[in-house]
This record gives structure tokens, sequence and C-alpha cells, in this order.
């Protein structure tokens, strides 16, 4: 490997405080002096500085650049390495970094090959924010997880293994990963569940195949392209499907040859004369898009008085289903799509939900949550729901609702 | 300085705790670069009497394309590739979790022998003493498994759950019930399960394991219905756990109309101790290569056998061993799904496990899995105590544990899959094929009844110093191997099939010409 790479670091220096001082979330100037007054003590530097150390050392010829001051340069420096910096203009008064500032140093230093911050879901969205203003000039990022809310997919597991993997990169290859965040208002109350914001380019992990045995077979089954293809087999003429926000649902959108959203919730059948086989069997002329990026009401009109399945997938590292980045599929438009039909089996019949075994496994056993805001509704999915998680391949598994969760 | 090993210091020092192993490195060609045209083992003299004539539809136009050797160079060739190789009878090859790699005895591979020159097209008249060792086979299993009739056919395990799920298939389809196209398993049952009943048409079900590491009952009982063919379930499990509520798995198949089939490929930790029949099962399966301490033949032919109930008897590949009390004979039951492999079955298999049983006895048996089980948890408790391991869910296992490296990956950035490469530096090694990883950064290992206490105390000795060196020199781990044969390998080619040559011919074919 070469040591050609260029990597761009920015801190959120507030990251993390809140979580010690038992603050939940670290957004906002009074929190972050709340946390203070509480002896938190700043950590995204050091760990950002764990994350430094470890590349320079599995990839020694590595060009760090960086901003002045605890957003970087004082990260780098702990780790005992040198850097180039960068000077965005500063955004706030005094001596307190703002998201605004993230957000500059993030466009300052767009010309790099990999960007890594530090911080929390709050800061992946500050990134999202600059790097989407970037276009085609952003570079990939991998998240150091340094805050107190880290379920978004863009963070490593660990600020080492965030080093492991920047040093491993091969300045091509990347994968889409989530950025999901709380709301903190809610989740200091005890109402938790992240919304899904949008998706960053991450270093592709390194293929997690070697040592395999011989002769398996090259594709792994539970890819998002494996659950669209069995979404789209099992799509039938006349019946409009609800596709919700999400990587996954956007790979049926591919499948059936349509551009539908990431965030938003998008409505589509089989073209006129189309059948789920035409749009599995490799041509993807199969679908049409009814309407993308609808609003609640639109989505009513929609799905009213005529048959409708609405397709899900599983948000972030906790496992909502519904009630979180969905919310347009809200109890009336579900209630429609049922049309008067009751029972769990009705359920089953119109509600499909979409997770890889990955996805699943990594909820440790914990069940998928549903929030849709009715009681009586979140008590219809408890449960088990049926998820597809590959071609001719699906599991059962546990649904709750969200309060009995966290109630619980 | 002299770095000489001394020559004849005695008495002899200790060994190093470690083993200073190194593996041999031939470079040895293929056998087929190694022909020279003329080359013979033996020289045949003439016959000195006038040749057989062929007819001409059974003769060769040129003759086949082998490699042309002297006897010596055989030998020497295929000596050279076995040291450049690890397995049960050179190193503590525990690692193969799954796989239940034990001891085959070496006197079992006489007896095999003697029957190494029957034909398989000879009349039933002459061959009646193999016969009855197929057929005591059969009941001696049918015995261990409570099943009624058992087929030992299939040549390997997973081509005996294809044999159980084609027997499923047509058993539905005789009651009418051809719309049963759903076949449920378990994310850790063995996943020859899932890919045999996709290979054989069916929708695939997985029931992901619970808070508790075990398949979700309620999962299951939302999963039975009117579409279900069948459960398809290991027990224990590849994570060691034993589901203590497996009956109520089977009997809300039943009520569902379903067959419920037993993964017991590996009985190890239960012989004696439990039976599929008793929990309900309709059909079973065994490996011979497994429990039953035939060899496993890199992929075959190994040995497995299908068990079924009286209800799914007359499904059974053909043919099968007959007795009326007198004599022996095949034939091929009224509904069988035909043959899944060639002929009777690997009878040299057959009869090593024949032999093994017999020189156990039930007694015997049951102390192979008390002695198994036992041997697993001495492991485990030496396992756990290495900084960085664990064993998730904290439950009890039976005959392995799925362990898991995920505290020491984090710390370090050493992957599971090095940290086993790494070991094979010091004569041992495990595998990590278990995808997805539902327990992060597995391994599996399985200590049978075959290693002393001595060979767990190297082998957890073995993985505890690789786990220091990767806190100390994590770059060191990851440039493992150092002393074996080869010493990195790039898996790419393994997913482009135009690289793929399973033959010589397909070599040549693909990549010389
Ligand atoms: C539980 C279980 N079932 C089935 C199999 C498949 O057996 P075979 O490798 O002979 O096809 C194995 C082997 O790994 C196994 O451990």
């Amino acid at each position: 490997m070469t040591g050609g790479l260029v990597v761009g670091l920015v801190v959120n220096p507030v990251a993390g405080l809140g979580g010690a001082a038992g603050l939940k979330g670290s957004d906002g100037a009074d929190v972050q002096r709340a946390a203070l007054a509480r002896g938190a003590t700043p950590r995204a530097g050091e760990r950002a500085a764990r994350a430094v150390r470890t590349l320079l050392s599995r990839r020694p010829g590595v060009r760090l650049v960086t901003v002045p001051g605890p957003m970087g340069e004082d990260g780098v420096r702990a780790a005992g390495a040198g850097c180039d910096l960068v000077h965005p203009p500063h955004a706030g008064p005094g001596s307190v970094t703002t998201a605004e500032d993230t957000r500059r140093a993030v466009r300052a230093l767009a010309g790099v090959d990999l960007l890594l911050f530090a911080g929390g879901d709050g800061t992946a969205r500050d990134v999202l924010d600059a790097v989407a203003g970037l276009g085609g000039q952003a570079p990939p990022v991998l998240g150091i997880p340094a805050g107190v809310k880290v379920y978004s997919g863009c963070f490593a597991v660990s600020p080492a293994a965030a080093g492991f993997l920047a040093a491993g990169f091969d300045g091509r290859s990347t994968a889409e990963a989530e950025v999901v965040d709380l709301d903190e208002e809610g989740y200091r109350r005890g109402a938790v569940g992240p919304r899904l914001y949008g998706s960053l380019r991450v270093p592709a992990a390194r293929a997690a195949l070697s040592g395999r045995k011989t002769g398996s077979s090259g594709t792994e089954p539970a890819t998002a392209e494996g659950i669209a293809r069995e979404v789209v087999a099992r799509m039938r003429p006349g019946v409009r499907y609800v596709l919700g926000p999400g990587a996954t649902t956007r790979a049926v959108g591919r499948a059936l040859g349509l551009a539908t959203t990431l965030l938003g919730v998008d409505v589509v059948e089989l073209a006129p004369g189309g059948t789920a086989e035409a749009a599995t069997g490799g041509g993807s002329a199969g679908g049409r898009l009814v309407a993308a990026d609808v609003s609640e009401a639109e989505l009513l009109g929609l799905v009213t008085g005529r048959p409708a399945v609405v397709v899900l997938s599983v948000i972030g590292g906790q496992g909502f289903v519904l009630g979180r980045g969905n919310q347009q599929v809200s109890p009336r438009v579900l209630a429609a799509v049922l049309g008067g039909r009751r029972g769990g089996d009705a359920l089953g019949e119109v509600l499909v939900v979409l997770a890889t075994q990955q996805k699943l496994a990594a909820l440790k056993g914990r069940p998928l949550l549903a929030d849709s805001g009715d009681d009586d509704l979140d008590r219809t999915l408890r449960g088990h729901v049926r998820v597809i998680t590959g071609y001719r391949e699906s599991t059962i598994y546990r649904m709750c609702a969200a309060s009995e969760e966290y109630d619980g | 300085m002299n770095n000489a090993e001394s020559f004849a210091e005695l008495p002899v020092a200790p060994k190093p705790p470690l083993r200073r192993f190194h593996q041999a490195r031939w470079d040895e060609p293929i056998i087929f670069e190694l022909s020279a045209p003329g080359r013979r083992g033996v020289a045949v003299p003439e016959p000195g009497a006038p040749l057989v004539e062929l007819p001409g539809s059974v003769r060769r136009a040129a003759p086949p394309k082998l490699p042309e050797l002297a006897q010596l160079h055989v030998l020497r060739h295929y000596l050279r590739l076995s040291q450049e190789n690890l397995g049960v009878d050179l190193n503590i090859d525990v690692g193969q979790g799954t796989c239940t790699m034990k001891y085959s005895p070496k006197v079992n591979d006489r007896f095999a022998a003697a029957v190494a020159e029957v034909h398989p097209l000879q009349h039933d008249d002459t061959v009646q003493g193999v016969l009855e060792i197929y057929w005591r086979l059969e009941r001696m299993l049918a015995e261990i498994s409570g099943m009624s009739r058992v087929s030992l056919q299939p040549g390997s395990g997973s081509a005996a759950i294809y044999a159980n799920i084609a027997m499923i298939r047509a058993y539905h389809a005789a009651r009418g019930e051809g719309h049963r196209d759903q076949v449920i398993t378990t994310m850790f049952s063995h996943p020859s399960n899932a890919a045999c009943a996709k290979t054989a048409g069916y929708e695939v079900v997985t029931l992901m394991p619970d808070a508790d590491g075990l398949p979700d009952i309620e999962a299951l009982r939302a999963a039975v219905g009117p579409r279900t063919a069948a459960l398809m379930i290991t027990n224990p499990e590849d994570t060691g756990i034993f589901n203590p509520r497996i009956r109520e798995f089977v009997d809300l198949v039943h009520e569902a109309g379903g067959l419920a089939c037993y993964d017991q490929a590996n009985a190890n930790g239960i012989l004696g101790i439990t039976r599929a029949r008793d929990a309900g099962f309709d059909l079973c399966h065994f490996n011979l290569h497994k429990t039953f301490s035939t060899p496993h033949a890199c992929g075959g032919p190994a040995a497995g056998a299908c068990g079924v109930s009286e209800d799914l008897a007359p499904f059974l590949p053909g043919p099968v061993v007959a007795f009326d009390g007198e004599s022996y004979r095949l034939e091929t039951p009224p509904a069988s799904i035909g043959k899944v492999r060639p002929f009777l079955g690997v009878t040299p298999n057959i009869v090593r496990a024949y032999a093994w049983i017999m020189a156990l006895g039930a007694e015997g048996l049951r102390q192979v899995a008390e002695t198994a089980v036992l041997n697993n948890n001495y492991l485990m408790h030496k396992v756990l105590q290495i900084p960085g391991a664990s064993a998730p869910w904290d439950r009890r296992r039976v005959e392995q544990v799925r362990y898991s490296w995920q505290e020491l990956s984090e710390e370090t950035g050493v992957h599971s899959e090095e940290i086993g490469v790494r070991a094979a530096d010091f004569g041992v090694h495990y595998w990590t094929s278990h995808h997805p990883y539902v327990v992060p950064e597995p391994f599996t290992l399985e200590p049978t009844e075959s290693y002393s206490k001595e060979d767990l105390d190297e082998y957890a000795a073995i993985l505890a110093h690789v786990a220091d060196e990767a806190r100390r020199d994590p770059e060191f781990v990851k440039g493992a191997p150092y002393n074996q044969t080869v010493h990195k390998i790039d898996m790419t080619p393994l997913d482009d099939p135009k690289e793929w040559a399973p033959t010589w011919r397909a070599y040549v074919r693909k990549h010389l010409s």
C-alpha cells in the first residue's frame, strides 16, 4: 500500500460532553455549559488522537490535514503527529464551536481522499449537510465514535477501528451508510427513536470474507439487491406499493428501474403490462412511479379505496420500523391500507418489512419497534412480523410498541 | 555466537512451552506436470495369451491422459503434499468447530481394505457379508436415532440433508399437499439446511436467535402455517447451545401439518443421551464422518445416513438392504425418491463406522458423548480466561462453543481470521466460515472425545499467546503466517468462475491454452 493518501480530520470538541453528565446528548450551548458545570471533560480530541495513532502506525506515509485548535490540530498533536492546516473562517464569537464551524471545516477540507470526523450522530448530520453542498466533489467520510448518541452507520465501532479502516482504505471502494439522529429533546423525556437524515459515502469495510470455506459462492446472500428482487417478485398488478425511506427500499425502486427517493415516501406499482417476472428477470422496465416524496395527506389519497401494500425498512441501530423517518405512513394511512380488515394476519399481508440478516443480528435479540402515534395501532402491531432478508429468504421477528420497550 | 541446537546434551533439554513448529514447503508441481512418457510404476510382462478383442463401442480411440510416473515418484509426491497439510492425524484439530474432528482408528482402515475389491455390480448372493454390515449398521443407527429405517446411500452430510428434503417434498406431493413451499430453519442451524431447502425449490424462513441465543419460539408460532413443509433444525445448534424446548418446536410444526427434520450430522454431544424420534422428529441425518469417526475425505466421498419414521420409509432413496431372516438382498422402496449417489453407499466408510460402533458398544457411545462434553467445557474454561475472548449468551454448552474475539478485535484491529492464521504458525488452526457474523469475530472450537487434557492445554496456550501478541504487536499477527507452507492467500479468484479449474483438463483449457 502506498502512503500517498491524504486524510482530513474534523473534531467536534463538545461531542460526548453531555453523556457522562447524564444529559443524553450535547446539542446546544446551554446543554454544553451545563455539562461543563457538572464537571464533564471533553474527550472527543482524545478519541480522535487514538484513531490518528492507529492510522499512522498502520500507514506511516499518510498526510494529515486538519483545522487549527480543538477542532483537529490538538488531536493530531496529542497523537504525536504532524499535519497541514487549513483555516476556515470561524463562525461563532469567542472560543465556543458550533455546528456551523463543523460544516465550514468540512468544506475547507473537501480536497482530501478521506475525511475522518470525531463526534456523534449530531456531528454526522452536520457533516452530511456540508457534504451534500459539495456534490460530486465530496470526499468519503468515516466517523470516529465520540458522541453520546452514535447510532449512525457511518461510524466505526471504536476509535482504533476507525484508524484501521482509514489505513486500509484504497481510495476507491466505498459504501453507503445511513445517518440517523435522535431528537434530543424527546430523548431527554424518554421518548427515544432515531430519524433517518440521509446517507454518507464511507470506505467499504474490508470484505469480511477471507477465511471462508473454499468454493463458497461469492455473493453474500443478504444484500439489499436480493431483498429488492424478492419484493419485486411478490408484487402484483393493480396494487400500489408504498416504499418508505431508506437504502433498502430505494433498492426496490432501482430493481423496478425507478429513481425513488432515499428519505421520502414513494408510491410505485407494476407498469401496465409489466410483470414481476419481467422486472426481476434483469430487465428493469417493470415499474411505474406513481408519486415521489409524498406527504401524509397525499399518501392517504393514493391508497384509499384501492389495494395497497406498505414496504418499510428497518431504520438505524435500534430497530424502528414505524414512526421514525416515515411519519407519512400514519395511523390513518395504515387504516386505509387495511381497508376494514382486522387482525395480525391482515396486517401481515399489507405490511412488508425489510432488513438484512446482519441488521437484525445487530439488534442482539431486541425487538423491532413501532411508534405510529396511535396506541391501538401499535398494539395491533405487537407480535411477530415477517421480515424479508433476501431472495426467497425471510425471517419472523418480534415487534413491539416503542413505548412498551422503553417503559419496560 | 553459536546458534546451533545441541546434538546430544543429556538429559535432553525440556521443550519450550510452545512448539517451534515449521511446516514443510516443497514447491511440489501438480502430478500431471511430473509425468514423462513411458514411465511406469510396474513393468507388466507380456501376457503370453491372445489379447481380448473389445467391441468397438467401448474401445478408446486414444489412451487416457493419465500421468506416467515411477512408484517412488508417486509415493514421494503424495508424502510431500501430506507434509504441507494439517489434519486430525497431525495437529490438535479442535478448531474445525461443527466438523467433529475425531480420531479414526487405523485398524478400521484394515477392515475397510478388506472390502475394497468388492465390485458394486456383483450379485447379491456373492456379497452377503457386505450387505449384512449395511443391514446391521442400519439397525444400529435406527436404534441410536429411534427411527424405523435408515438409508446409508448419501456420500456426505449435505447429500443426506438433500435426500431428506427430497423425501419431504415427495411425502407432501403424495398427499396432495404440494402447495407447501416453505421450509423453516434457524440462524444457527448448519447452513446446509437452508441451502438444500433452497436448492430443492423451497422458500426459506430463518428464525433469528432471541436474547438468550435460542431460536425464538414465538417467531416459530408465527411462522408455521399451511405453507410449511418442514422444520429443518440442528440441535445443539452451531453455538453449542442445546434448545431445551425442541419438543415444542416439533409439535408446533406437526400441528401445522409440516414435518420435522433433525440435522444430527454432529450427534457427538448427545449419543446415547437423547434421540431424534423421542423428540418427535420424522427425519434425521448423521454424518458418519463426524459422529461415527470415518474420515471426512476432503469433501468426499464421506458418508451420510438418513433416518426416517415409518411414514416416510416408502420414500427412502434406493436401493436399501432387506433381510428376510435368512439372506440379504437389495430392494428399492415403493415411492423412492431415487438414487442420491450410485450404488448402495460408500462401502469402506460403512465398514469403518460399523467397526467403530461395534468396538464401543452402547455404553461406549454414551461415554463418547460424555467425554466430548467434558472436554468442551474444560476448553471453554481455559479459553474464557484469555482477555478479549468471550462466549456470547453465557449459557451452558454441549459439545462445541462459538466464541467471539470482539473485544480483542476492537482493541487491536486484529480480526478473528488473522488470529486463526497466526495460530497455524504453531501447528494448529481454526476456521471462521460462519457468515453472516451474528457472533462478531467468531471462532468455533469443538474438542471431541479424542483429545487429551494436554492437547487442550496446548491449544488454549497457543490462543492465549497469539491474543497477547495481538495486543503487543498487531501488525506482526496480521502479517502471519511465517512458518507455514503458504503465506498469504488471495481469495479473489474464488469469485471469478473464469478462474475455476476443478480438473487438470479444465486447467489446461482455461490457463495453458
Ligand atoms: C451440523 C452439520 N450439518 C451438516 C453438515 C454438512 O455435512 P457435509 O460437510 O458432509 O456436507 C455439517 C458439516 O459441516 C454439520 O456440521
